[in-house]
């Protein structure tokens, strides 16, 4: 039996990953309500505004059963504003903007800076052979908290630092940029061969 | 302000992340607001952006005179007072409004029909900016052609400052029902499609092949309550822009949490009726046969 993945679809990029996993041959269910997390073999955080999803969590009453189910290590596939959700530390965020706390990474919000300087780029993945294309909007940056979070691919900054992009720990997938606006399916792949 | 990837292959102001801001909006509210601390209540009542502008539609419509961007310091005071993204309209045709925003920074320009406009006969070639362009559109020909002009977010326009939904209801059956026909039609009648629709035929073809607009369709004019937010996430907006329908109302903060909570379940008439108890008086709205100027009639 195929497994059952749920997206998160309280507001933003939901229809892509719903797309992106269908096309994969899993059963997808969105989730607005906590009775939609019944029987959940994973869930995707989709790309959005985290200030939004974050308070429809708390006024749909989603908020603590998804974060149960994610203590109990349900599966997990975070993009932009799901990164941020997931992360153990939102820096400057919103004061009452409350996360999942689980990956131990510290997020800045549009790390990259404002839409104008949104961008495009090919990304190396660890683990994948050719390059993936990178979809970066006013997206997140992360900071590793420790080492047990694995580093699957990052962007070198005018600096010279390397902000990490695409993070692992445990069953815990979190990415800056959105691979559900590309037509490839490797990533979605990868989270699906780790349930 | 940004500083950017130092990748080779690094390209900022491409289609794609221009289309994908406004697909991160979708089944969000998008609120307007004209100064940093109504921005506060709209972020906190959780807008997905806001609309930066020097007066809300029902004060440009009651005021009349010329209506024209906003004053850079009021946008910047709203850009520090919230983290969400942040919009700004300027005058249809009027580049060198667009091009002030761009500088500014604003993650969207809305080329608008609410303000005076800049010129009769263009609008602004938007493929050459950078930051992406939202526009208004009354049917799909004009829909169509502000995307070939670079657009990549469309909104119907409604009419603006009423609070009175029955225009914005009437733009997008109008938008979506003659997508729903051409994707019917075969490859003759789409070339006749694209002549009645004064729209480039490649684009008539794409939505007849894909059944939707190459962008996000948003809903805005009108909007007053969260029952008319569900009627139009219903009819198939993918978002809601609210004008003056919260900060005309009697208790903006509340309003404003209703309308994104009906948006976000428009589905559900329960949650819908749960959120719309109490809200106090929604903004006073006009009728449409009485107004002296209908802003949805401009752009071309």
């Amino acid at each position: 039996m195929s497994p059952i993945v749920g997206v998160l679809a309280l507001q933003g990029a939901s229809r892509e990953h719903t797309d992106a996993l269908g096309k994969l041959g899993t059963t997808v269910r969105q989730v607005r309500l906590p009775k939609d997390l019944d029987g959940l073999d994973a869930i995707v955080i989709p790309g959005g505004e985290s200030t939004t999803i974050s308070m429809l969590l708390e006024s749909s009453k989603t908020f603590e059963p998804l974060s149960d189910l994610l203590a109990d290590g349900l599966p997990v596939l975070g993009t932009c504003a799901g990164m941020i959700l997931l992360a153990k530390e939102v820096l400057d965020g919103r004061s009452d903007q409350r996360s999942f706390a689980r990956i131990d990474i510290a997020v800045r919000r549009n790390a990259f800076g404002r839409q104008i300087a949104s961008f495009e780029t090919d990304l190396h993945i660890k683990d994948l052979e050719d390059p993936f294309p990178g979809v970066f909007i006013r997206a997140p940056g992360a900071q590793i908290l420790d080492p047990s979070v694995e580093i699957l691919a990052s962007v070198k900054r005018e600096t010279g630092e390397e902000t990490p992009v695409f993070c692992r720990q445990e069953n815990v997938m979190v990415t800056s940029f959105h691979p559900e606006l590309t037509d490839d399916l490797r990533l979605h792949q990868m989270f699906l061969e780790h349930l | 302000m940004a500083d950017s990837t130092s990748g080779s292959n690094s390209q900022v102001g491409t289609v794609r992340v221009k289309r994908g801001l406004a697909d991160m909006l979708r089944g969000g509210v998008i609120m307007d607001v004209v100064t940093p601390a109504e921005a506060k209540i709209a972020e906190d009542a959780g807008a997905v952006a806001v609309m930066a502008l020097e007066r809300v539609p029902a004060d440009i419509r009651r005021d009349g005179g010329v209506a024209r961007m906003s004053d850079p310091a009021m946008v910047e005071g709203i850009q520090q007072a919230v983290t969400i993204p942040v919009m700004a309209k300027a005058r249809i045709g009027h580049f060198a409004e667009a091009q002030i925003l761009e500088s500014l920074g604003v993650d969207y320009v809305d080329e608008s029909e609410v303000l005076t406009p800049a010129d009769e006969a263009h609008h602004i070639d938007k493929w050459s900016f950078t930051v992406p362009f939202v526009c208004g559109a009354t049917n799909l020909g004009e829909a169509l052609r502000r995307i070939s002009e670079g657009a990549c977010m469309i909104r119907s326009k409604g009419e603006a400052g009423t609070g009175n939904i029955v225009e914005a209801v009437r733009h997008l059956r109008s938008i979506l029902g003659d997508i729903r026909k051409i994707t019917q039609a075969d490859q003759a009648e789409l070339f006749d499609w694209a002549k009645q629709l004064q729209a480039p035929l490649g684009l008539v073809q794409e939505v007849a092949e894909t059944g939707c607009l190459p962008v996000p369709m948003f809903c805005a004019g009108g909007i007053a309550t969260p029952a008319d937010a569900s009627l139009v996430m219903q009819l198939g907006a993918e978002a809601v822009f609210v004008g003056s329908g919260i900060f005309k109302s009697e208790d903006p903060a509340p309003r404003a949490k209703a309308i994104v909570e009906a948006t976000t379940h428009f589905r559900d008439p329960t949650m819908v009726a749960k959120v719309s108890r109490g809200l106090g008086d929604a903004m006073p709205g006009l009728e449409i046969d009485e107004l002296d100027t209908k802003l949805a009639e401009r752009g071309w």
